[in-house]
Formats: structure tokens, sequence, C-alpha cells
């Protein structure tokens, strides 16, 4: 009777295992290309990910067999009575010191990680000091503010600044870091390809910097609840290598001087187009 | 042997314990009762009423992630006549955010504190009623001006749009949406009455335990139900009123301009807000300061509960009385400090983020211990597969999950990319739903015959137990692999974008489960009302079970005891050797332990 009962709760951890077996072969895991992160940062955080899934596969394993061991033994106890115990310091010792081990060095293990995630000083030096873009999230748009060819980004937007919507063009294989800001309500920058996440505060800018190491098309969308279009906030970052990203912004550059007056302007920097401005 | 049996003979019949007048008229007995028995099942009804709101509301919220922008099947034309029958953006918004408001406001923290809390504390620690009465049923009725205000919010003025969690601006200012005007303003005062009412129950709570324990219950003599509901009462009394200032901070904020929460300098929908000067991460930290403790105040009594039913159901003694009570109070104060890892991309200091992380990974711990205790109380145990046993087991099994994944979470690097997608709803469903509405059936089931003096039908209560578990693991466990995927949560159409396009059947998979997991509640309600009338009758002790609350007769007249309780030792002896019987009640004086005694506790 009791042994029905204890093949129904084997059998769904067995199928939570074999399914979470099965997801990276079938497309359920990371997103992209064999769901590797397509930035350096993004790999680091994926090994934590991995390193955390052995240790509670291991525990889920363990504790989900034990349990359906325990129901088989006490189902098919054929004793008059149940053993009468009240616990058992020893056990009880070793099952608290064991895990809170576990958890002391999975806390330890990942401090350095954040610290290069998120402290400001971790930051690498070259992209807090020449900054490659605003964000400004909106309801329910990204717009981005990059600094005129050879300038450096100003906090309050200059003249000759260029601006586009939904799509961020990043060179590949260093570090950038935008400013992120918000315009009306809460927002969520999610690069999920890359494994960035920020919120981003009305009335804060939080600079947020990132390494991508893949060229590639990246969906950049909102993830905290910003009104009835947030599934809608949608963008792209294209990774790309530094000679094409310096040609896109030269392109924008001259679409974004075109007076409307023949011939496009065909400014060599930024000061000319300044000059063509006005 | 003198043994105090919980009959009457020979005891001295009670004069003194009739506190206040009993029953007078229907009105007074059934409706405006102070008697907690009955306000416990005014309670039941009120929140199993409630659950049925909350239910078709997920469904609708799962209707639209199945089948986006088709009209729903029978209710879509009438509701949506407007838009030809679809589901709007801004209806799906309400519609998640109300289901959430309703499953926790409305349904599990007054299930768990209003039902079970008032029934059991005053039977199960020897008293007549609790201390409070009037203020109890106070506490009942106030859930009714909530209940009206969320009605209000979601029926009258285009439903609140800014989720459970009611972040600002979104939430704070009318014109960030078209749901932030009146209906938030409704959505915060029905959060403020839910609190009030919880405030006056855990104050009842927290009085009648320290001052109305019937002789000879110490402390270390309660019951682990007792201690849930004891913390937790605790949790809500330090916790609740730091909500409460932020909900008046944001009414203020909404109706007068008092700009708590929102900075200067705005521009939303194309128009300047014209003040400001305030701080949308402050209510953050107030909000979550009460919602932290929140989910352990929906988890801790029903962990006391399946402690006391399991070792019931196994006819031994729970493993470890003291380490449980230590793990509880353990959780219960790291439970004030790990608020911040709700907040963790929120954009404060990341060095803060680093302390909550490790507080974090600490409340693991006495989690951990629990598991690990429920599952050497099983071991060597003589089990009963009922109705109450299984939905105990399936607490067990889906508390492991939801546990584990909050490892995840609760790594900082890790989080920031799980943070508002659908693997956070994965964790807290396992949480929520499997951990604790299974041990709410568990504890419908198992004190049933005390509330209505008849037992509930165990072939309906085992479909209903396999149906919902395979119903909840189909709907709920699928939530991780999509959070894998990055798909975020809220979200009325996520297959509009590229990476998330393929993700539609899954969520199909999912549907179908929550729809079979919805119906299954059906023989949940057969069942009540069925057994209500014509279930078996039941005796005083149908399980033989040794807490005080099976010495009263089945239902307990109003004052609860035909005697005075005396309580002799702690609250699970099984397997104990006493005449023909295996186990002795709290009210009974002697036994003689098996030779083979191993013992830690020293409450024997
Ligand atoms: C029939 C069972 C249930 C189903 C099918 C269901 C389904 C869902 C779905 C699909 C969402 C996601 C909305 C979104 O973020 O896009 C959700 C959110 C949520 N559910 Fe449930 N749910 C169920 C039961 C419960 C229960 C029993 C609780 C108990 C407290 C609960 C609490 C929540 C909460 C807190 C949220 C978060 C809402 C938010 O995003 O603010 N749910 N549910
Ligand atoms: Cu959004
Ligand atoms: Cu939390």
């Amino acid at each position: 009777m009791g042994k029905g009962w204890c093949l129904f709760f084997l059998f769904w951890p067995v199928a939570a295992v074999v399914s979470c077996a099965a997801a990276p072969f079938i497309g359920w895991s990371f997103p992209y290309d064999n769901a590797q992160a397509a930035s350096n940062l993004g790999i680091r955080i994926d090994h934590l990910f991995y390193l955390i899934l052995a240790i509670t596969a291991a525990v889920f394993i363990g504790t989900q067999a034990v349990l359906v061991y325990a129901l088989w033994r006490s189902a098919n106890n054929r004793d008059e009575r149940a053993q009468h115990t009240h616990g058992n310091h020893k056990l009880e010792l070793i099952w608290s010191i064991i895990p809170g081990a576990i958890l002391l060095f999975l806390a330890l293990y990942q401090m350095n990680l954040w610290a290069d995630f998120r402290f400001k000083n971790h930051y690498p030096e070259a992209a807090v000091k020449d900054p490659l873009a605003e964000v400004t999230a909106r309801q329910f748009e990204w717009r981005f503010r990059y600094p005129a060819i050879g300038k450096q980004l100003q906090p309050k937007p200059q003249p000759d600044d260029l601006y586009t919507v939904n799509e961020l063009h990043v060179p590949f294989g260093k570090p950038v870091l935008i400013q992120l800001r918000s315009d009306d309500v809460q927002h969520s920058f999610f690069l999920p390809a890359l494994r960035i996440k920020q919120d981003a505060l009305p009335g804060l800018q939080i600079p947020v910097w990132f390494e991508a190491n893949k060229p590639g098309v990246y969906d950049l969308v909102c993830a905290e609840l910003c009104g009835w279009g947030h599934y809608k906030m949608k963008a792209h970052v294209i990774v790309e290598p530094e000679e094409e990203y310096q040609a896109y912004l030269k392109n924008l550059t001259q679409q974004q001087s075109y007076d409307g007056l023949g011939q496009i302007a065909a400014n060599e920097n930024g000061s000319e187009s300044e000059a063509a401005e006005k | 042997m003198s043994v105090l049996n919980p009959s009457p003979t020979g005891l001295q019949p009670i004069t003194t314990h009739q506190s206040h007048e009993g029953p007078g008229n229907f009105i007074t007995k059934y409706i405006f009762s102070t008697d907690h028995k009955i306000i416990a099942i005014q309670f039941l009804f009120t929140t199993l009423l409630m659950m049925i709101v909350g239910g078709a509301l997920a469904l609708a919220v799962r209707w639209q992630l199945a089948f986006p922008w088709e009209s729903m099947p029978i209710v879509g034309p009438w509701l949506f006549a407007a838009e030809g029958g679809q589901i709007s953006p801004e209806f799906y918004t309400m519609l998640f955010t109300m289901h959430a408001t309703v499953m926790i406001f409305l349904v599990i923290i007054p299930i768990l504190a209003g039902t079970f809390g008032n029934y059991l504390i005053p039977l199960m620690i020897g008293a007549d009623d609790m201390a409070f009465p009037k203020l109890n049923m106070l506490s009942y009725w106030f859930m009714w001006p909530a209940i009206a205000c969320f009605g209000m919010s979601f029926k009258y003025a285009g439903g609140p749009a800014a989720g459970w969690t009611s972040y600002p601006v979104l939430a704070d200012l009318a014109q960030a949406a078209p749901g932030s005007g009146t209906a938030q303003t409704f959505w915060l005062l029905g959060v403020t009455f839910v609190g009030f009412s919880s405030m006056m129950g855990s104050i009842n709570y927290m009085t009648t335990i320290i001052n109305m324990r019937a002789p000879g219950m110490t402390f270390f003599r309660l019951p682990m139900t007792i201690w849930g509901l004891f913390i937790t009462a605790i949790l809500q009394a330090f916790a609740l009123p730091v909500l409460t200032a932020g909900g008046f901070m944001q009414v203020a904020d909404r109706l007068f301009g008092t700009c708590f929460f929102y900075p200067s300098g705005l521009v939303i929908n194309n128009a300047a807000a014209t003040v400001g000067g305030g701080q949308p991460l402050l209510w953050q930290h107030l909000f979550w300061f009460y919602s932290h403790p929140a989910v352990y105040i929906m988890l801790l009594p029903i962990m006391g509960m399946v402690s006391d039913m399991l070792s019931c159901m196994c006819r031994k003694p729970l493993f470890g009385y003291k380490p449980m009570v230590f793990s509880m109070s353990a959780i219960a104060s790291l439970g004030f400090i790990v608020w911040g890892h709700h907040m963790f991309t929120s954009g404060m200091n990341p060095a803060v983020g680093m302390a909550f992380m490790v507080s974090t990974m600490m409340i693991a711990l006495p989690s951990a211990i629990k598991t690990f205790n429920w599952t050497a109380t099983i071991w060597g145990g003589k089990l009963e597969f009922n109705t109450v046993t299984l939905n105990c087991i399936a607490f067990l099994s889906m508390f492991i999950v939801g546990g584990l994944s909050g490892i995840f979470m609760a790594a900082v690097p890790v989080d920031v990319y799980f943070h508002d997608t659908y693997f956070i709803v994965a964790h807290f469903h396992y949480i929520l739903f499997g951990a604790t509405l299974f041990g709410v059936f568990a504890g419908i089931q198992f004190w049933f015959p005390k509330m209505f003096g008849r037992m509930m039908n165990e072939k309906l209560g085992k479909t209903h137990f396999v149906l919902t578990f395979i119903g909840a693991n189909g709907t709920f466990f699928p939530m991780h692999f999509l959070g894998m995927q990055g798909m975020p949560r809220r979200y009325a159409d996520p297959y509009l974008h590229g990476y998330l396009e393929h993700l539609l059947p899954m969520n199909q998979f999912m549907t179908l489960s929550a729809i079979l997991m919805g119906a299954a509640q059906i023989l949940l309600f057969i069942n009540i009302f069925y057994s209500m009338f014509f279930g078996p009758k039941a005796g005083r002790n149908p399980w033989n079970a040794t807490t005080l609350e099976w010495a009263a007769p089945s239902p307990p007249p109003h004052g609860n005891f035909d005697f005075v309780p005396m309580v002799y030792h702690g609250p699970n002896e099984y397997a104990v050797v006493n005449g023909d019987k295996d186990f002795l009640m709290q009210t009974e004086q002697e036994c003689q332990p098996p030779r083979n005694i191993t013992t830690s506790d020293t409450s024997v």
C-alpha cells in the first residue's frame, strides 16, 4: 500500500533531475549560442552558477532519496511501535556544521566576483574615465546618448551629442561603462546574454560596466515593472569590432548633422560637425 | 497508575471557565461571535472563497501566457467586450497584481493566523478563549473593508498597475500609468486594513500564549504549532508597523503631494512633475523590511503544524524538539536582516549587498536543519499514508526545492541574472504553493474532525492531493527553465523578444497543468461541504494524537474544555508503552518509556 506512494514521491524528483540534466542539450538553459555568456564576467557568473548547481543537485538528490527511503522504511515497519527517540545531538551537530560550512564557503567564494562586478573602485579605469554612453530608460523605450567623436560624455547633454533610440552599439573586447538613468519610473537594464542587470532609478545616475567578448546582436529588455508597456521595451545591443563601431559613430554624426539641404556634410571630426550645425 | 483521562470522569466540572457569555441568538452565535472557534471558521470560509478568486486570476494570467491576445473562453467576450475579447496589457498588469495581492493578503496570511491561529491557540494551550475575544472578532471584520477596497481597486478604477510590491514611482504618481490612479489608492487602503486585521490578531495571540497557558504548560511543552504561530505573531508585531507607516507615506504622496518616494525632475507621459525631493529606494527598504519577514509569516505556522502532524502520523516524537524551536527563532530573528536580498540590483550600495548576501546564506542553515529533522522524524516511524501524511510529505518535498533555489538567489552575482525573471516566480511558488498550501491542505484534513465533529473523506482527499501535486509541479517546475532562458516576469507578451520566441510551447504546457490544478480544487470544496454534513462522526481523538485540543469534545463547546486541563509533559509523546496505547496525551500523568530511550530532550 505504502509502496505505491513511495514510488509516487520518487517519481517527481527523478523527473526533475532528468529534465535538468537534459536542459542544456535541448536549449532550456542560458540563452544564445551554446548558453555561453558573451562577457568575461558573465562567464565567471556562469561558473558560480554551475558550482551552486552541483552542490544543490547533490543535496537535492540526497535529501529526496533519504526522504523516500525513510518513507519506505516507515511504511513497511512491522514493529508494534515506532522507534522512541527525541533526537540525537551528534547527528544534529553534523547536519548543522556541514551545511553551515558549505554556505559560508559559498558566501566567501563569491565576494570577489561581486566586488569586480559592482564596486566602483574595482571598475576598469579606462572605462570609468571615458564612459561610452548615457542610457535613459523611459516608458517604453531606451534612449542612448553618445558623446561626439573625440569628446567625453558630459553629465549634461551637449549640442553635439549623438542620440539613438532602442539600438546601442558597443565595441567588443574592451570594457565599457554606461551611465544608467530613468526619466520617469523605475526600469531595469537587462542584457541576458551578458548576464548584466541593473535597475534604472529615477533621480539617480548609476554607472554600469561590461565587456562583451563575442560580436553579435543581443536583446536588451526591461526587467522591472514599469507600466502597461513593460513587455515591449525592446531594444538591441550590437556588439561589433572597434572599426565598425567607429564607422557607425561617424555615420551617426553625419545623419544627425544633416541640415536637410543638399549633400550630407562630410566631416572628419566632431568639432567640424559642430561648426556645420551652426 | 493514575491516568488523568480526557474524559470528565473524576474531574471537577468547570464553572469558573465561562469568561464570557455563552451563545445567544443566531446572529451573536454565528455572525458577530466572539468565540475563537467560530471566528476561525469564518476566516476559513472567507479565505477559501478568496482562494477561488485568486486562483481564477492566476488562470487568467496563465491563459494570456499560453494564448497571448486570444479571447478567454466564456469570460473573455463578457469581460473585455470593448477590446474584442482580448486581454489588454493594462488588464494583464492588474491580473497578476491582484492575483498576488489576493493570494498573499487574503488567502495565505489570514488562513494561517486567522484560521489555524485562532482555532488552535486556545485549544492547544488549554485556554477557554483568546485573551481579547472582542478584538478577535474585530480582526475578522476588518477583512471585509480590505476586501471591499481591493474589489473597488480592480473593478471601479481600472485596476492597480504596479504589482503587489507597489514600487514607486509607478505606484506613487497617478499619471505614471492607467492603473496608477484611484485604483492604487484603494489598493493601499486595502493593504492597510488587512494590516490592522493582522496586527489585532498578533497582539491577541501573543497575549494569549504568554498569559493563558494551562497549568503545567511551560514554554518548552508547547506544541510546535504554537511555537510557529507565536513566533509569527512576534514577527508581525515588529514588521507590520513599518509597512503601515510606508503605506501611509505613499498615500500621502498620492493625495497630498508629500513626495517621500519620488525625486525632482521627472518627466512622465511627456508632462513634467512639478515637485520632488524624495527617493524611490526608501520605499523598497520599508516594503521589504515587512515583506521579507512576511514570507516567514506565511511559512513558520505551517512548519509548526507539519511538525505536529508528521510526528502524529509517524507515531514518533518529533526529532529534536528544542533544535526545532531554536531554528525557528533563528529564522525569525535573521529574517529581519535579510530584506536587502530583494534589492541586489536596485542600485543600493553594493557593499550593503554583500552583508545581505551573508545574512541570507545564514538563514538557509536553520531551514536546512528543520528539513533534516523532519526527515529524521519519519525515519523509523510507523507511517500511515493518509491524506494528512501525503500533504505533509508534499510540503517537505517541495520545501526542499524552494529552499535550494533560494541559494542561487542568495549568491548575489547569480541573482543579478535571475532577479525579476521566472526563476524567482518558481522559487516563491515552491515555497508559497508547494510548501504552505500543501501544509494548509494537511491542516484542514487533520483538524477538520475537531472543527466540525466529522471526518473528511479519504478517497476524495487523496484524489485531490494527487491531482494538485502533479499540477503544481507541472506548473511551477518549468518556471525554473523559463528563468534560465532569461524570461522576465510580468510580461504580457514575452514572445515579442527574439530570444524568448520559442518559449510558447513550454508556457502552454504550464497553463494546462495549472488548469488541472485549479480543477482539482473543486474536489477540496466538495470534500469540505460534503463531510461537514455527511462525514462519519469523529470522537474526541480520532488520530490518537497527544496535544490538548484532542482532549476536548469534537467540536468543543463554548469555553472549550469540560475539565481543567493539566499538562504533565512535552507535546509529542508517541511510541511509548502506555497500557495498550502507543501515545501519551499531555494530560496523562504517567508513562513507562521503553528502556532503549535515547533522548536529548529534558522535557520528558
Ligand atoms: C493555481 C495556482 C497558481 C498559479 C497558476 C499561479 C500563477 C502565477 C503566475 C503566472 C504569476 C506570474 C505573474 C508574472 O509575474 O508575470 C504569479 C505570480 C505570483 N503569485 Fe501565483 N500562482 C498560483 C498560486 C499562488 C499562490 C497560492 C500564491 C500564494 C501566496 C501565489 C503568489 C504569487 C505572487 C506573490 C506572485 C508575484 C506577482 C508579481 O509578479 O507581483 N501564487 N502566479
Ligand atoms: Cu519595464
Ligand atoms: Cu525574501
